[in-house]
């Protein structure tokens, strides 16, 4: 369950961002986790809310976008999509290929209050 | 509490000497922040104006601050020329069995020091230290890996381990410790005969993050139906840059490979000097 230190990290991350622009609570943080990452987004949604308890996270509702995995693949030169690390390349069937995309874990932006 | 972690229970470095430091562990620079719900108690909640509602943007990497201390840790690793290795595998593949059987053949050798992280007790600990290896044991209580800031910790209790080896022992765990860097120079990640040849698959994130995998327990294979082969195809289909070896810590079998994997890892850190 590394998704609960995420989401304290994420909950960190308000906490500096109110230090320099104040707010009062937040209403929604929108998140960008990559599906090559090895995040589970309900997973996280659970951690989110147990550790947003007491702080001003409290009550947010987190926004979970899902960049596709993308990959080039070394063996044909294509960038192709790729869904998980398993997958073969969809144009030559290799297993050669280094991701460019999709393994992102950012926080994007903040709707306050 | 530990900045990455969402237990609320600080990660306890189980010392040699119980010495109660209070462990205010001062990263100098960065912060902790603590979550200190400071009331700033708006009780009234008559609806805000809609124009004090805004957006605000971050745009900042949620693991940056483990990545931040995990930077920090790699560059005194540098200047120490320390080797430090993050073995990960999932439990009971036989993590500190080979490191017992390797600080055996290499204490005199060159400087040797351990970092154990399990969720409870200092067993691991004590069986390095048998070895008359310097070894510190970090409990994560609730937690299922190890962070950077743990091993900063670690590190500033341990002492730098110069011109030597650090090995890092993950939690038994193939899932998480594969998301936090520590500031290794390689995730080694063990895998046993007695597991099964799909673990790779079943497991991918951690496969795709080993510089090195070492397939464990290989005196075990005259008892077994495990086609080895099949292993390492699976683990080239996730990773096809890792170099596999084959060990059994038991019988000394492959050790051999081990040694000269560190040792040439040892020497790319001397040449980055």
């Amino acid at each position: 369950m590394h998704e609960l230190s995420l989401a304290q990290s994420i909950i960190d991350l308000v906490e500096e961002q109110r230090g320099g622009e104040p707010f009062a609570r937040v209403r929604t943080i929108r998140v960008s986790i990559g599906q090559l990452s090895n995040v589970d987004p309900r997973a996280l949604e659970f951690g989110f809310e147990v550790v947003a308890r007491g702080t001003v996270a409290e009550g947010a509702s987190l926004a979970i976008d899902r960049p596709p995995g993308r990959a080039y693949c070394t063996d044909c030169s294509a960038t192709v999509e790729i869904a998980t690390r398993t997958d073969a390349c969809p144009t030559c069937a290799g297993y050669r290929w280094v991701a460019v995309g999709g393994e992102e874990l950012r926080v994007i932006d903040l709707e306050v209050d | 509490m530990c900045g990455v972690c969402g237990c609320g229970t600080e990660a306890k470095i189980v010392g040699a000497h119980e010495h109660p430091h209070s462990h205010a562990h001062a990263h100098d620079g960065h912060e902790h922040p603590h979550a200190h719900p400071h009331a700033h108690d708006h009780g009234h909640d008559h609806a805000h104006p809609p124009e004090a509602q805004r957006r605000i943007r971050v745009e900042r990497d949620i693991l940056e601050k483990n990545d931040r201390f995990a930077g920090e840790n790699r560059l005194a690793f540098q200047a120490a020329r320390t080797l430090a290795l993050n073995l990960v595998s999932s439990p009971g593949a036989g993590k500190t069995s080979l490191l017992v059987r390797t600080l055996e053949k290499a204490m005199g050798r060159y400087p040797l020091a351990v970092i154990e992280g399990d969720q409870q007790t200092s067993l691991d600990a004590q069986r390095i230290k048998a070895t008359g290896a310097p070894a510190l044991q970090i409990n994560t209580g609730k937690m299922c890996h190890l962070d950077a800031t743990m091993v900063a910790d670690a590190v500033a209790e341990l002492g730098p381990t110069e011109d030597g080896v650090l090995f890092i022992e993950n939690v038994g765990n193939l899932v998480c410790p594969a998301g936090f860097d520590l500031g290794e120079a390689a995730k080694v990640v063990l895998v046993s005969v007695t597991e099964g040849e799909d673990k790779p698959l079943k497991y991918p994130d951690m496969f795709h993050a080993a510089g090195l995998v070492i397939v464990t327990k290989i005196d075990l294979l005259p008892h077994l139906d495990f086609d080895i082969r099949a292993l390492v195809a699976n683990v080239r289909r996730i990773n096809s840059a890792t170099e596999v070896l084959r060990v059994s810590a038991r019988t000394g079998e492959g050790m051999d490979g081990w040694f000269a994997w560190l040792d040439a890892r040892r020497h790319e850190v001397e040449e980055a000097r």
